[in-house]
């Protein structure tokens, strides 16, 4: 039974170490800052749960760490969608637009958000 | 203080005793009165903020909200493992667009659910929101059809009611 917990808890850690890795691979090869934010979701997101639940089956069921575990888990799902919509704003108030793939099927960023840096108006990617 | 207020402040109680012991695990006399003191002061100090309310504790989403959450876990995956596809395929296999789209929740809970929902899967990001409207950033066109198909949002519309 431990060595098969052992098995599952290393696999979920090197799939998660994978996932993280990817996601870091993501935030290189992708052209702007928009898309590179999506990538970073990926390491916070699945790269996150699967390496915490690994660590949830090494604790040896002690409830505290578990617990403590669970607990990082929850505030990392909250607060990371909260992280990345502030930072996509700020970067619409400070001026960026993201590259477009299709521009003719987009729709424009609402006005509030102040004219574009000239270095972004030319978005297509 | 009325029916309604005394209720959340219990379950606040509830809340933060239950975040004390899971996370100390010690239960002698001593460290459970610290626990206590500490979570009286929380709670008055929440009353003097103000935000012992509905907002700060949705009691009223119940058991729906974890049927919810098993559901964004299994879309979260599948998101995953398109975005991942799309990294290693390299940046010629995105294509981003920026959409305008309607959102049939009433209240500010049901609109942050829904908002902070798009965000967290990967490949969408909500942008903006403003009255019933957001906009949504997202690495491919398949993503924002899948919103636009609408499960998401009639999932969250039912946690309001």
């Amino acid at each position: 039974m431990a060595i098969f917990l052992d098995v599952v808890s290393w696999a979920l850690l090197i799939l998660g170490g994978f996932m993280c890795f990817s996601g870091a691979v993501g935030i290189h090869r992708f052209p702007d800052f928009f898309s590179r934010m999506h990538a970073a979701g990926v390491t916070d997101t699945l790269g996150s749960s699967l390496i915490l639940i690994g660590l949830m089956l090494q604790t040896g069921w002690q409830a505290t760490v578990l617990v403590k575990l669970a607990l990082i888990f929850l505030f990392i799902l909250l607060t990371s969608p909260t992280a990345s919509h502030a930072l996509a704003k700020a970067a619409l108030h400070g001026g960026l637009r993201p590259k477009l793939g299709k521009p003719e099927v987009s729709d424009e960023i609402p006005e509030k958000f102040g004219k574009p840096r000239s270095e972004s108006v030319n978005n297509q990617l | 203080m009325t029916i309604k207020s005394s209720r959340y402040t219990i379950s606040l109680i509830v809340v933060l005793s239950l975040i004390w012991i899971g996370n100390s695990g010690f239960y002698n006399a001593m460290l459970l009165s610290f626990g206590a003191v500490s979570v009286l002061f929380v709670v008055f100090v929440a009353h003097r903020l103000e935000i012992v309310d509905e907002e700060s504790q949705p009691l009223q989403l119940g058991r729906r909200i974890f049927a919810f959450w098993m559901w964004l876990l299994k879309e979260i995956v599948q998101s995953n493992i398109q975005v991942i596809k799309r990294i290693w395929l390299g940046p010629k296999s995105i294509s981003p667009v920026v959409m305008q789209l309607k959102m049939s929740q009433q209240t500010d809970m049901g609109k942050t659910i829904y908002g902070n929902s798009v965000t967290l899967t990967p490949g969408t990001v909500t942008l903006d929101i403003e009255d019933d409207v957001m906009t949504v950033y997202a690495l491919s066109y398949d993503s924002i059809q899948y919103l636009q198909g609408g499960e998401m949002d009639r999932r969250v519309k039912r946690l309001e009611d």
